[in-house]
């Protein structure tokens, strides 16, 4: 194990290292995937039917919905995105994955925690604030499972060959660091017996929810996108320099957006909130020049791949962060505040640009990863056009029918009746974007489950082949196992 | 940056700010939050919730009521309303010049300068002040939301979408309790065009016994249950609705002022 002396490990040796981790980390995520765009329809459902889950107290809107959320945030999007930062870590490293079975524990630790925040959600034991609902039971699993994956990491980003930093580095250390720390604070102001009191806790779960949602998602999805950016578009990232500018200015503003214009908070919060927030405009503009730039030029044309994966994820983050800034602003505010804009915004960031993102990825890194080809490389494309059409059928629907609702809100004259009216139809509509992403949620889990079966069934051949292999040379094979080790 | 420190240093510049701004901030400017003053009053706001009230936040945080309901009511202004309280000497003629006035949605000094005019022709009057806003026009509350509402919470339900009417005033807009029952039972009996699901799973239908029990649904004409069964709620249920019934807002205070208006007997 002298790590010192391996001067030249090679790409395989570092990829084959990651192999369980990631599977670990993948196959529940995969199966998260699932069930969240599962749990989304079903709370969907009762817009179509109200009283569908008139007796059926766990899939009722609050509570599907919730629970919903919560798998795809915390069962999909944080162990996957860990999972590609693992290997992106070690790869930049160039050095094997330290501690490969501390995630493998930690990943499990992890997916028991989000088993049984969902249940607890569905059961009706949720804390009640967004995008924190899992109880104290499942965020302590989650929280310990976080740290055990960032001390693997960290140690393999402290193994590295090269002192200088490549920009995906700033992106995903900035996010190892960031999710204790709003994670530890959200539960230990609000989740313990002596929560902050009154309306405090509305201000911390905002600030919570968008240094969750917006923030690390922005960080992870971004690191990654500049990490495969490059090498698939096979030119440099252009450049470093605008790259560390839109680092700083994202973690900067980007962290104190996310305060509603209207809450009843004190006035300077909102403000500061929306003052912010414009400012997040700075960084919006340079991360889409860097992906103009980087992506214009190349050579390379992606047909359905990880290619368009990543680009299709950049672009929809522009997008997602313009409606944040849009839902800032005081004029646009009076409208979608209160309507599907905001869900809109969310689906559009978890969907539309974290998930298409780290799918792309994974789809690259897995069959390095791997050692062998995607078992069905033709359900890549598929998925790219489900996902596509599916996130701007169900977010596109969701922000226009947001937006509709607002303009009759607004208005005393028009009865609160037709401003749901009108948001119904769109969500009708959008039902379908959403059965679309379900549809590529299963291909992308029929991949991972397939390559993942595929591998436990060479490792059955080799202990199989290992133990009917014949006797006679005791001595030989002794001597044999003992190089190997 | 050129090693992992600058990016520790970086990240926790960055958040630490937010971290005080919009964590610690709020946790000293509003954790330690204590009744306030009625205006015009000696009482104090809010009263803390007791009993069914209290156990009914909690059934409405297990099934997520805020994913689709607001308690916060917004004010774009306030606007000063001049009420005429004695005609005085001359009642014809008063009565007369104060029907060519403007009396509502007016500014503090417009305010004055009518009150002004009605006064050097005989007449006595009050300026209202009253808070203006698409949501208040909507009849969801009398004033804003102010932090002063959410004091007993815990959880505060503030919500973020609107996918079914505000809830920071339901109290004092619906106050009858069956009426509340009724509704969460079936939206449609008492809310026509309602988009909200049926809580069926908080109430217990039974076979109706030799009379009616207590405490069951009374239903409007045509959405009875079926012949000799009756609605009763749970406690669930009955928690839900005490909790609703407890949602009033509706005490000036010094940052949502407003004049109250008595009803006359």
């Amino acid at each position: 194990m002298n790590r010192t002396e391996t001067t030249d490990l090679s790409t395989l040796e570092i990829d084959a290292s990651c192999r369980v981790p990631l599977l670990a980390l993948f196959g529940g995520a995969a199966l998260w995937l699932v069930v969240g765009l599962a749990l989304s329809l079903a709370a969907i459902m009762t817009f179509h039917k109200t009283d569908m889950f008139a007796d059926c107290p766990m899939l009722t809107y609050g509570h599907a919905q919730a629970a919903a959320n919560d798998a795809l945030l915390y069962g999909f999007c944080i162990p996957a995105g860990l999972g590609v930062m693992l290997w992106i870590l070690a790869r930049l490293s160039h050095a094997e994955l330290v501690l490969p079975l501390v995630p493998v524990v930690a990943a499990n630790i992890w997916h028991l925690g989000v088993f049984v925040g969902v249940v607890a959600i569905l059961i009706g034991d949720s804390t009640g604030f967004a995008w924190l609902e899992f109880p104290r039971g499942g965020s302590v699993l989650l929280f310990a499972a976080f740290l055990l994956i960032a001390i693997s990491a960290v140690a393999t980003f402290g193994q590295r060959k090269e002192r200088e930093l490549y920009p995906s580095h700033w992106f995903l250390l900035a996010a190892l660091f960031w999710f204790p720390w709003i994670y530890s604070t959200a539960n230990l102001f609000l989740v313990t017996h002596h929560p902050v009191r009154g309306v405090a806790q509305a201000a911390i779960d905002f600030w919570f929810a968008n240094n969750l949602v917006f923030v690390w998602l922005a960080l992870v999805g971004l690191g990654t996108a500049f990490y495969f950016l490059p090498i698939l578009a096979g030119r440099p990232l252009q450049s470093r320099y605008l790259a560390l500018f839109a680092f700083w200015t994202l973690i900067l503003f980007g962290t104190w957006c996310g305060i509603p214009q209207g809450a009843p908070l004190p006035a300077w919060m909102p403000a500061a909130s929306a003052v912010a927030s414009s400012l997040l405009i700075v960084p919006l503009i340079s991360i889409a020049v860097i992906a103009c730039k980087t992506v214009c030029g190349a050579s390379v044309t992606c047909k359905g791949g990880p290619f368009c994966y990543v680009k299709f994820g950049t672009a929809a983050f522009i997008l997602s962060g313009l409606m944040l800034v849009a839902s800032a602003c005081p004029q646009i505010c009076r409208v979608t505040e209160f309507t599907w804009f905001g869900p809109a915004q969310a689906q559009l960031q978890i969907l539309g640009f974290f998930a298409i993102v780290i799918c792309g990825a994974i789809y690259e890194l897995l069959p390095r990863v791997m050692g062998f080809a995607l078992a069905f490389p033709k359900f890549v494309r598929i998925q790219h056009w489900l996902f596509m059409l599916g996130i701007l059928l169900w977010a596109g629907s969701l922000a226009v029918g947001g937006v509709e609702q607002g303009i009759k809100l607004n208005n005393p004259q028009t009865a609160f009746a037709d401003s749901t009216a009108v948001a119904l139809i769109f969500l009708r509509a959008g039902t379908t974007g959403l059965l679309f992403i379900l549809l590529g949620s299963l291909l992308f889990a029929a991949n991972i489950f397939a390559m993942t079966i595929k591998w436990k069934l060479a490792l059955l051949k080799t202990v199989i082949a290992y133990i009917k292999s014949p006797l006679e040379n005791e001595s030989d094979r002794a001597e044999a196992g003992e190089v190997k080790s | 940056m050129k090693n992992g420190f600058g990016v520790f240093l970086a990240a926790f510049i960055a958040l630490g700010l937010s971290w005080c701004g919009f964590v610690l901030g709020p946790a000293k400017q509003l954790g330690a939050e204590k009744q306030a003053a009625v205006l015009n009053s000696s009482d104090t706001y809010p009263l803390q919730p007791t009993g069914n009230a209290t156990l009914g936040l909690q059934v409405y945080r297990a099934n997520g009521c805020a994913a689709c309901h607001t308690e916060q009511v917004r004010q774009e202004g306030v606007a000063c309303e001049v009420v005429l309280m004695k005609y005085g000497k001359n009642p014809v003629a008063t009565s007369n010049f104060v029907s060519t006035l403007k009396l509502t949605g007016l500014t503090k000094d417009e305010a004055d300068a009518v009150s002004d005019q009605i006064t050097a022709a005989g007449g006595s009057v009050e300026t209202h002040i009253v808070p203006v806003g698409t949501d208040i026009a909507r009849g969801w509350g009398v004033r804003q939301s102010v932090a002063a509402d959410f004091l007993y919470d815990n959880p505060v339900q503030i919500g973020s979408l609107r996918a079914g009417p505000d809830l920071a005033n339901v109290g004092a807009r619906l106050p009858d309790a069956n009426w509340q029952l009724v509704h969460l039972y079936e939206p449609q009996a008492v809310a026509k065009n309602s988009a909200m699901p049926p809580f069926r799973f908080l109430f217990e239908v039974r076979k109706l016994g030799d009379a009616p029990s207590p405490g069951a649904l009374q239903f409007p004409q045509g959405f009875a249950p079926a012949a000799g069964c009756e609605v009763v709620p749970t406690p669930e249920a009955k928690q839900l609705a005490a909790y609703l019934l407890s949602l009033k807002a509706d005490a000036p205070l010094y940052e949502a002022p407003f004049t109250p208006v008595i009803a006359k007997p």
